[in-house]
């Protein structure tokens, strides 16, 4: 069912060593490129394979590598995007920390195909370990003449640098990362230009993800037709998902493009933990929505998850199950959003944080059924008018669970009431009389004093002074104590 | 140039390849409103970010709406600027900026000159539907500038004006999301940033968030105080922008109006700072004589070219980013300082005066005169030689806390000895004009010809930089102009590498000199008001029946009764000064 | 180190780093050892990877088998993080998961050794490039 393609080396190598890389084809695909295949065939074949950028948008990569080969400049630059920065994703680092040499030689080959000798990784800095392994795999292929002048005599020269970004999410953002890489600000700018015309130091650039760089050097090894016959219609290829959340097996797959929900996350991911009743998966991190049991058929790919209000984004995949509360869920992505904003355009900088400050209102219960829409009309504005993709998708997560989860985003308003018992403004610790022997043990475990209650008496909880920290339940040994 | 055709609200419009929307939609009388563009056209400055989203259309066939200042037409657009979807759009933005800003307008100091007040009031805000948690930063006061960040709404104009006219480098974006705002680095305080106090981004600023220092009330207090005498002076690019503020066309003269509100709010006397640039030609004249003479007799280490010292933000931009050159500058007083120095001696002397009950007060068209007079070296014994600068809008507002009624008043003179000026003096107010003073007075001094002209054409304009040889009977003199710090950069790196062969150079840090300085009527982005006010000086000027300074006779008597020659010792005392490395240091603010 | 100075370099090179795994992995081969291989990305290193790792190198040196330990990337397991892959001569290689140093020590004495079966056993899910027909 999965089928490692970016992933093919992944567990197979030692990462620091370029000869356990050489021996799985590493750097084979270069040469024959180099070798064989003028720039103009090589960026055919690649736009042949259908190959889509795997960092969220799926911006077909031959025809992004088309538009940066035909500027001419007398410098270019090749880019690796390696600013993963979606909670719960780690797709990427995954692959630079073990397959560093994959993400070199591709982008040595992006490089020949848009006549660029440079080329840059701008790598979040909390990755210290895949800095590290990308550091001795450059030494290593510098050494080897695989990086450097005049590569297998092709005299084609390329040499990578490494650029550290401080962990700003909009920096995954190709225009933010490059005024980042630039020592500017971390903020992004209108396109056009696109970074294939003007990009880093104004110089045509073309960025591409981790994960697409790693599916490169398999097309030329294997072939456009191979690519294209793995996927669906207008996505081909495998993707790389990273299953977080309430799900058995945590971990890192990689499955065929058409693969279904129900696959990845009930046989792939051994289904939900404690066998718990599926709600939803979150795909596409704080950009994307969320799928229900009714998307559990539709095969994963770039439109089926747009058309069913998600998106692919760069892979994460957070599952969800009957004990989330689906309006709290996407406060979180919100208060991720305005973290993370960069600031430069007003809907994004201060239209989230008032989507923020609604949902807060909303799980505590103090909200009202007008603001349903409200909220939907500030969602619909915030995408519609952002600078870039931050803004553009950031209402997402509330569009999503407000088309799914509406009964309970109502329940939330007019019954002030959490129906997954997660908004601890919404819920009340009770004491039943039935069960209660009177201990004490309730009143000596609560930090706050709002237990009262003599001895061999039934106690009772102020619930004006409790702050629902769940301590007396924990402590309660004759099941008295319960959330209402 | 190709065209391209499109439709915005259902007109065609016909435009040059590379228009904006914004631009291609004013052609077809569509004013599709902006809240953070910025386009000084006559100055090739453009603040476009593309970051408040108020000027977003709808494009057909795009997803989301553009921002029409920053999306190029293209063949067979379909623009749309008021459907419904872009007016909910456009009122939405609009509120959530109005959510995150003090709705303290009744007592801000930008009410009714503020852009985000108007757009609110064209937009017909009844009310913020979104309101909520608003974003708060500590105030800044330095001798010029007060930042209230409070009410920035992140229109970055500020930025372009100080980063890439000025390239001085003080502001920058900090922080994100929702605390992003504009700081000096790490959010200090202006004092310790590269700060010239320009007031640029004052200039520029849409709301309140950049304001002045205001200085009127200590100016009333003075007034009001029966033991002093309170004199004035008034710098040559006021009169050519204060009608603005009563509701005059741009470029309208009011100097004759301006001296009888002056006196009518109680100034014991009106004097003119052009007296003072008169005296200015005298001593940076025969410096720059001096020089040139020292030079062609092969004298070596003559500092040259001679920079012009007239303008204090330009002395703190090159105290700053330049220390090293801190020699080349003529070290003559700014006219401000001359004047305030003359004044508590010279004529404090005529009319009997103790220092300390005489009270200099400047109107002037710039925030950096503020600091200027707060310098040590420009006081005696801890008293200064000018006590108070306020800006031209902060006279507009005295006066109408006076109650004048600014249009109807009659003109009246200056009073003597120091309102006395030639034509040199008021063209100190535009780009080109110092030099220009200077080359009159220099040219007669060192040919001992008359100069027939009088005029200097080829020193005046409005480009960034300019240059021009003069003859000097047979000599030629090379002389180069800059306005804003940027053009003023590139001419000192000339010097630095060698390449400059100028000799002198006049270097004023705002746009179109003073005329556009920071303490101005505000333009709102109308580049044109500056050469309309630039034009008001040349008029006055031509006006004038004395246009050489070495030809005032106000001077003559000051040089002949007082200072005795220029470059005397007793000039050197109270005429000249001297420059500091302040590359590491912060500025020191005094306490008031 | 010498460069790859041509297509056919790398080939050759290729070829005798390929065949130089394969005897490693053939059964009564001279040269054959067991391989154990630990995924050392961030998630198994922060799981406790790296001492189990030691503990391999140091314990099959000290127990005299001869063995090849070396890191590798993220196997994608990260629920039973650490988790480790054996490969005995002749033998299909085999990734056990929650590997700690208790476990380390049952693979060795009875998975290495002794070839019984032990449990913790992950099956592996997925096809790769060089197997994607089965």
């Amino acid at each position: 069912m999965q089928l490692r393609v970016a992933l093919r080396n992944c567990g197979f190598i030692d990462p620091e060593s370029i000869d356990d890389a050489i021996a799985r084809d590493a750097y084979a695909a270069l040469a024959k490129v180099l070798v064989e295949l003028k720039p103009a065939e090589a960026i055919e074949i690649l736009k042949e394979s259908g190959l889509r950028g795997r960092g969220g948008g799926g911006f077909p990569t031959g025809l992004k590598w088309e538009i940066a080969s035909k500027n001419e400049a007398d410098q270019k630059y090749v880019v690796c995007n390696a600013d993963e920065g979606d909670p719960g994703a780690f797709m990427d680092r995954s692959i630079l920390e073990g397959d560093p040499h994959t993400v070199l030689e591709a982008m040595a080959i992006n490089g020949y195909c848009i006549g660029a000798s440079k080329g840059l990784i701008y790598i979040r800095a909390e990755y210290p370990l895949a800095i590290e392994r990308l550091k001795i795999a450059i030494r290593q292929a510098r050494e080897y003449g695989l990086l450097g002048k005049d590569i297998f005599g092709s005299g084609f020269d390329f040499d990578i640098e490494l650029r550290y970004g401080a962990g700003a999410f909009v920096c995954g953002e190709e225009t933010a990362l490059i005024h980042s890489m630039e020592g500017e600000r971390g903020e992004p700018t209108f396109k056009p230009p696109f970074p294939a015309e003007s990009g880093f130091l104004g110089k045509p650039t073309n960025v591409n993800n981790v994960e697409s760089y790693a599916n490169i050097p398999v097309i030329y090894l294997k072939g456009a037709d191979w690519f294209h016959s793995i996927g669906t219609g207008k996505s081909k290829g495998t993707k790389v998902f990273a299953l977080a959340g309430k799900i058995n097996n945590v971990g890192l797959i990689e499955v065929p493009m058409g693969t279904t929900l129900r696959e990845v996350i009930f046989e792939i991911g051994g289904g939900i933990i404690d066998g718990k009743k599926f709600k939803a998966v979150q795909t596409g991190g704080p950009s994307g929505g969320c799928l229900t049991e009714k998307h559990l058929d539709i095969p994963i790919d770039y439109d089926n998850l747009i058309e069913s209000g998600s998106m692919m984004g760069s892979g994460g995949m957070i599952v969800m199950d009957e004990d989330d509360c689906m309006v709290s869920m996407a406060k979180f992505y919100l208060d991720f959003t305005v973290e993370e904003s960069c600031g430069k355009c007003s809907p994004c900088r201060i239209g989230n944080k008032r989507l923020y400050e609604m949902l807060d209102t909303i799980t505590k219960g103090k909200g009202s059924l007008e603001d349903l829409d409200r909220l939907r009309n500030l969602c619909e504005v915030v995408k519609d008018t952002s600078l870039c993709g931050l803004g553009q998708t950031s209402p997402n997560p509330i569009l999503s669970t407000m088309d799914n989860f509406h009964e309970e985003y109502i329940a939330h308003l007019s019954d002030k009431r959490c129906p997954s018992g997660q908004c601890k403004d919404l819920m009340n610790y009770v004491i039943d009389p039935e069960n209660c022997v009177g201990c004490t043990a309730c009143g000596r475990v609560c930090p706050v004093g709002a237990i009262t209650g003599e001895k061999k008496e039934i106690h009772s909880i102020d619930t004006a002074i409790c702050i629902k920290c769940g301590a007396c339940e924990e402590k309660c040994k004759f099941n008295a104590i319960s959330v209402k | 140039m190709e065209l391209i055709n499109l439709t915005i609200d259902n007109k065609a419009v016909k435009v040059e390849n590379g228009t904006t929307i914004l631009k291609a939609a004013s052609k077809v009388g569509i004013k599709i409103p902006t809240l953070c563009y910025l386009g000084l056209d006559d100055l090739g400055v453009e603040n476009k970010p593309g970051g408040c989203r108020i000027c977003v259309v709808e494009v057909e066939g795009r997803r989301n709406l553009a921002p029409a200042c920053a999306t190029n037409c293209a063949e067979g657009m379909i623009v749309k600027s008021n459907s419904m979807r872009v007016l909910n759009a456009r009122k939405t933005v609009l509120e959530l900026i109005l959510s995150d800003h003090p709705s303290d307008c009744l007592v801000c100091a930008k009410n009714g000159n503020c852009d985000l007040q108007s757009m609110a009031q064209d937009m017909g805000v009844r009310e913020i539907h979104y309101q909520g948690e608003q974003s708060h930063y500590k105030e800044d006061f330095s001798p010029s500038i007060i930042r209230e960040m409070d009410k920035c709404i992140m229109c970055r104009r500020c930025e372009t004006m100080c980063n890439d006219f000025q390239t001085v480098g003080a502001l920058s974006g900090v922080h994100r999301g929702f605390q992003a705002v504009v700081a000096p680095a790490f959010e200090q305080d202006l004092v310790k940033s590269p700060c010239t106090f320009c007031g640029q981004c004052v200039a520029v600023c849409p709301t309140g968030a950049l304001t002045e220092v205001d200085h009127t009330n200590q100016v009333i207090r003075a007034l009001a105080n029966p033991r002093k005498k309170v004199i004035v002076q008034t710098a040559p690019a006021v009169r050519a922008a204060l009608g603005e503020s009563f509701g005059e066309e741009p470029g309208t003269l009011v100097t004759g109006k301006m001296v009888t509100a002056l006196r009518q709010l109680g100034f014991d006397y009106v004097f003119d700072t052009d007296f003072a640039a008169d005296l200015t030609i005298m001593e940076e004249g025969t410096e720059l004589l001096d020089r040139l003479t020292r030079h062609l007799n092969g004298e070596e280490n003559v500092a040259l070219p001679i920079l012009t010292s007239c303008c204090p933000a330009w002395v703190n931009f090159f105290e700053h980013y330049f220390p090293e050159m801190r020699d080349i500058p003529s070290t003559a007083r700014s006219p401000q300082q001359m004047f305030g120095s003359i004044a508590k001696t010279y004529f404090a002397d005529m009319i009997e005066t103790k220092r300390e009950d005489l009270v200099v007060v400047s109107i002037m068209p710039c925030l950096a005169k503020k600091y200027e007079c707060q310098r040590d070296e420009f006081s005696v014994d801890g008293n200064p030689d000018v006590d108070y600068s306020i800006s031209t809008r902060e006279l507009a507002a005295l006066i109408k806390q006076a109650n004048i009624d600014f249009d109807s008043l009659e003109d009246s003179d200056f009073d003597q000895p120091m309102g006395e000026s030639s034509g040199a003096g008021v063209i100190f107010g535009t780009t080109g004009g110092v030099i220009e003073a200077a080359s009159r007075t220099a040219y007669e001094l060192f040919t001992k010809k008359k100069h027939e002209r009088i005029s200097f054409e080829e020193l005046r304009g409005f480009d960034g930089i300019r240059q021009a040889t003069l003859d000097f009977d047979g000599l030629p003199i090379k002389i180069g102009i800059a306005h804003g710090l940027g053009n003023a950069r590139k001419l000192l790196e000339s010097i630095q590498d060698g390449s400059c062969e100028f000799h002198a150079i006049e270097i004023m840090a705002c746009p179109g000199g003073c005329i556009g300085g920071g303490g101005q009527p505000l333009h709102h982005g109308k580049s044109s008001i500056l050469l309309a006010r630039q034009k008001a000086i040349y008029a006055e000027d031509s006006a004038k029946p004395i246009r050489k300074s070495h030809e005032n006779k106000y001077i003559q008597e000051l040089y002949d009764k007082f200072l005795g020659k220029p470059m005397s010792e007793k000039a050197h005392h109270l005429l000249h000064t001297h420059y500091f490395d302040r590359s590491g240091s912060d500025i020191v603010i005094k306490k008031d | 180190m010498t460069k790859v100075n041509s297509l056919s370099e790398l080939k050759a090179r290729r070829e005798s780093l390929q065949s130089r795994n394969k005897i490693r992995e053939t059964r009564d081969h001279n040269q054959s050892v067991v391989q154990v291989k630990v995924a050392m990305a961030t998630c198994g290193i922060a799981s406790g990877a790296r001492d189990v790792m030691n503990f391999f190198s140091d314990e099959l040196e000290k127990r005299r088998i001869e063995a090849l330990v070396t890191q590798t990337g993220c196997m994608g397991y990260c629920y039973a993080e650490p988790t480790i892959e054996v490969h005995v001569p002749g033998d299909e290689p085999v990734v056990f998961g929650y590997v700690d140093i208790q476990k380390a020590d049952e693979i060795i004495e009875r998975y290495i050794r002794r070839q019984e079966q032990v449990d913790g056993i992950i099956p592996v899910g997925y096809r790769t490039i060089d197997n994607e027909e089965d």
